[in-house]
């Protein structure tokens, strides 16, 4: 039945999006582990790790699409739930470490033991076993979710108010994450990583692995988004994202279906958080910075929201023009995202895949049905 | 009574940085300076020394204090008499009655000048003459303030004579705690111990709780118990003073906050645009501010004390200018998309402070305080810099110029106009589009202005808006969007609430529980706590 749910949603381009996915998946890590180096389909170490960065931030940008492209929910806290998952991660890979760290101690992670803590914080235990951590990745995101939601929702609070309270939270996070004392590593946050589930992380078959598994994630994350979507639910999320009162006075709970969705982006950024902090090595506080939590959102925007597809191409696309410009003109990344800001909200509202659907309706002369456009003002 | 407090100290601080000596007692006072470093023994050394005590000149005290700690130079082969600090071989040296720096040279050619203990005790006596004896009033106060602090019982003849001519009243209290002190922590007998306890535990502050816990362990009983009823009696007062300063502090911040957070109150609050570059209208006017000092340092250094005030109307220009280019150019575009407004402007603020860090550098940039803005005082045991007085005083009338332009001038009445029925004031005649672009203008001006005061205390650097932004958001919903009043409420309790939970918490806590606080407020009363009434607010 669960796999009947899931599958329901799948139309040609969902079709393709996902063979183009497992394609990825499985065939950058085959050419960088069955390839030998200076072959011309090689594909080096650091780009693996690279594009499986880029598949993390896609699934993010999935879960936010699903909040904000289809029930108008504009969360400036993503990167808060994706940090989450990532710390919850990261605190069972710093747990691996175990007595090889500098300090050697078998319980302690190297920065306790710098503080001169004698014993674990109560929040540590149990994140030795990877179940437990796996489990973590999506409680703790979904209940933080679940908490500001049920308190938010409940009392209509909406708009550019909620956007300002999840920016207020990112930021409170990114503040108590700061602190040494919180026995979080304060600003250095967790890194040094040894092994997962056995394996060493640096290793190019781990990274093989973790890159397929991102990519499985993100599949799997769009067939979700998908059939939530094409199904009753997802016509009451648009309904609530188009016009909310009027959905409620029909006689929908709305702030039952915000708080769902709400909840379940956030366990979608926590796993995102989950499979990115051991590809890249470290998780710091700056993953809470609300600039980092807004990035997050134009991802989406250039893509198109609600559109699913493109907010994975939106991240993609971003993220690989911040690392070769950040690189190649350092000064002028910040001007190129600004306008990014700008240009996209004046001129492509709909974003790359919204507005290249557009045109390729023109061009067959069809009626326009589906996507419903997420741009349009509430009629209220 | 507060505020002639305030008066009070506000003169004193003016006159304490006014120039006011006189060319001739200078020359007279340097001409006795270099007679010490021509003195050959020491009783010729003795006599320049009274000579300079008789002068009255304060200005001979850091030759003196300098002399008695053996750090008083003269060269070997003649010349100006230095303060000399060694460095190595090296002495650093400076002019012991201009205090500026007179270069580092070698110490072989500089020889010390000596002074013996009889000359240390006539040097000290003409120290505490020259300064608790002096005619200002404000540097025997602080003479006595210093005695106070030290405790030195070879002053208590000096204080006695003080005492003996004192008429001006609180420096007359400020000798008798200081005689107190002296009293309690030399030899006296346990009548004098107890009337000066009694004087201390009245008036002291902080400082004397170390000396009454001596008194009170090595004291006959009856003076330790005394003792015991003083350091209660000025524990009580700390806690007191330390509630008040809680509260001086906490609207000290407040008013950096509601400088921050009115200019957003007008956009967001007023206009209903979230206007994420807020912050960076802060920044310019900041860097306008840092420009006009450079522009007077290179061109007119004798404008330097007014350049705030020159930067202001500046800061303001600027700051509008850009806002109105933002509304002009990008926000007209997306009213009614509030979410794209946020988007777009946030890109905006990325892009001006891009530009602001090619320009100017990434780097912290130094803007100066002019003089009557540096120092501080004191009110009781709270000390408040001249700096965050002014920005207390600058941002209460910013806050009323707004109210009255709001609620006195046409513009306003067009403002309010729009805000409560854009459809409405439309048909009336008034050109909607040209208001929005003007309160727009309004408010990032205002945001110039708090830049101008923020250059003051913070560090200018194209990251100075982004500090604020997220506080003044909260500030304008935590008060009532549209809503000035609220504002203000909302940036004094968060600034006293954030300085009552620092002690408790420490500064990052306190700030954390401030933000869930506000987000739980807001979960309560989604309006903030001065709500507009009406079907306008309700979309």
């Amino acid at each position: 039945m669960k796999g009947g749910f899931l599958l329901r949603g799948l139309d040609r381009s969902g079709l393709i999006f996902l063979a183009i996915v497992m394609a990825v998946g499985i065939l950058v890590p085959a050419l960088n582990l069955l390839v030998p180096p200076g072959n011309p389909f090689h594909v080096p170490g650091y780009a693996v790790s690279l594009v499986g960065k880029y598949l993390c931030f896609a699934l993010l940008a999935l879960s936010i699409d699903l909040v904000w492209g289809y029930c108008g929910i504009l969360s400036l806290g993503h990167g808060a739930f994706f940090a989450l998952g990532g710390y919850a991660m990261g605190m069972y890979l710093m747990r691996q470490i175990g007595a090889r760290g500098v300090y050697a101690n078998p319980d302690l992670p190297d920065f306790m033991v710098f503080l001169n803590w004698k014993e674990l914080p109560w929040y540590w235990q149990g994140f030795d076993q990877f179940w437990f951590a796996a489990i973590m990745v999506v409680v703790v995101p979904g209940a933080l979710a679940f908490l500001l939601g049920w308190f938010a929702f409940r009392s209509r609070v909406t708009g550019v108010y909620l956007s300002i309270i999840t920016q207020a939270m990112t930021f409170a996070l990114l503040l108590a994450f700061f602190r040494n004392d919180m026995g979080f590593g304060g600003n250095n946050g967790l890194t040094d990583f040894k092994d997962i589930l056995g394996y060493p992380v640096q290793a190019a078959g781990t990274r093989a692995t973790l890159f397929f598994a991102s990519a499985l994630a993100l599949a799997l994350g769009f067939l979700l988004c998908r059939a939530i979507i094409r199904s009753k639910l997802g016509k009451v999320l648009v309904a609530i994202r188009d016009a909310e009162s009027r959905t409620r006075f029909l006689g929908y709970r709305v702030e039952h279906y915000k708080l769902f969705v709400f909840t379940l982006s956030a366990c979608m950024a926590g796993v995102a958080g989950a499979l990115y902090v051991p590809q890249v090595g470290i998780i710091n506080p700056s993953e809470f910075s609300p600039a980092q939590s807004i990035e997050m959102v134009i991802w989406v925007a250039v893509g198109g929201r609600g559109t699913l597809i493109g907010p994975v191409i939106g991240a993609i696309l971003v993220n690989f023009g911040k690392t070769y410009f950040t690189a190649a003109i350092p000064d002028f990344w910040l001007f190129a995202l600004g306008g990014l800001f700008v240009a996209v909200t004046l001129f492509l509202p709909k974003g790359i895949v919204g507005t290249m659907g557009d045109w390729s309706r023109r061009m067959r002369r069809q009626p326009s049905s589906t996507p419903p456009d997420p741009t349009v003002k509430p009629a209220e | 009574m507060v505020l002639r407090r305030l008066l009070c100290a506000l003169a004193l601080g003016c006159a304490l940085f006014a120039p006011e000596k006189s060319a001739l007692a200078q020359a007279d006072t340097a001409s006795l300076i270099q007679a010490l470093g021509e003195a050959r023994n020491y009783s010729e050394l003795e006599k320049a020394v009274d000579a300079l005590a008789a002068t009255g000149d304060s200005a001979a005290v850091p030759a003196l204090e300098a002399l008695s700690a053996g750090a008083l130079y003269t060269q070997k082969l003649g010349g100006p008499v230095r303060i000399g600090i060694e460095r190595g071989a090296d002495l650093v040296l400076t002019d012991p009655l201009t205090g500026e720096s007179a270069g580092t040279e070698p110490a072989g050619g500089y020889e010390r000048i000596r002074v013996n203990n009889r000359l240390r005790r006539s040097l000290r006596g003409a120290i505490g003459a020259l300064t608790l004896l002096s005619p200002k009033p404000e540097i025997r106060l602080a003479a006595a303030q210093a005695v106070y602090k030290n405790r030195d019982a070879s002053a208590l003849e000096t204080v006695e004579e003080a005492l003996a001519k004192e008429s001006e009243p609180r420096v007359r209290a400020a000798l008798e705690l200081a005689r107190a002190a002296i009293q309690l922590a030399g030899e006296a007998g346990d009548d004098v111990k107890l009337a000066a306890l009694e004087i201390i535990g009245e008036r002291g502050g902080r400082e004397s709780l170390a000396l009454l816990g001596q008194v009170s362990a090595n004291a006959s009983p009856a003076v330790a118990e005394a003792a015991q009823i003083a350091v209660q009696k000025i524990q009580a007062s700390l806690r007191w003073w330390s509630i008040l300063q809680n509260i001086t502090y906490g609207i000290s911040l407040g008013s950096v906050l509601l400088l921050a957070a009115i200019g957003l109150a007008i956009t967001f609050g007023v206009m209903g645009v979230i206007n994420m570059a807020h912050g960076e209208m802060v920044m310019i006017g900041a860097y306008t501010t840092f420009m006009v000092q450079e522009v007077i340092r290179t061109s007119f250094p004798g404008l330097f004390d007014v350049s705030v005030l020159i930067a202001l109307p500046l800061a303001f220009l600027v700051a509008g200018a850009v806002g109105i280019v933002i509304e002009r150019g990008v926000i007209r575009f997306l009213y009614g998309r509030p979410l794209e407004t946020l988007l777009a402007t946030w890109g905006l603020s990325l892009i001006l402070q891009q530009a602001v860090r090619t320009i100017f550098g990434p780097t912290n940039r130094e803007v100066g305080n002019p003089s009557w803005m540096s120092g501080a005082f004191d009110i009781g045991q709270i000390s408040l810099t001249y700096g965050r007085l002014w920005i207390i005083v600058f941002a209460l009338i910013v806050f009323t110029a707004l109210m009255l332009m709001l609620r006195r001038t046409p513009l306003g009445l067009q403002m309010r106009a729009v805000t409560q029925n854009r459809r409405m004031a439309a048909s009336m005649g008034i050109r909607t589009p040209w208001v929005d672009a003007m309160t727009f203008g309004l408010g990032s001006g205002v945001a110039g202005l708090a830049g101008v005061a923020l250059s003051q205390i913070d560090n200018v650097s194209p990251n100075l808006g982004q500090g604020y932004i997220i506080d003044s958001f909260m500030i304008v919903i935590f008060g009532g969007v549209g809503n000035l009043w609220g504002t203000l409420v909302g940036a004094f309790t968060l600034g006293v609430v954030n300085k009552f939970l620092e002690p408790y918490a420490g500064a990052v806590l306190g700030k954390i529980f401030v933000l869930v606080f506000i987000i739980l407020f807001i979960q309560i009363k989604p309006r903030g706590l001065f709500a507009l009434k009406g079907r306008a607010v309700e979309q």
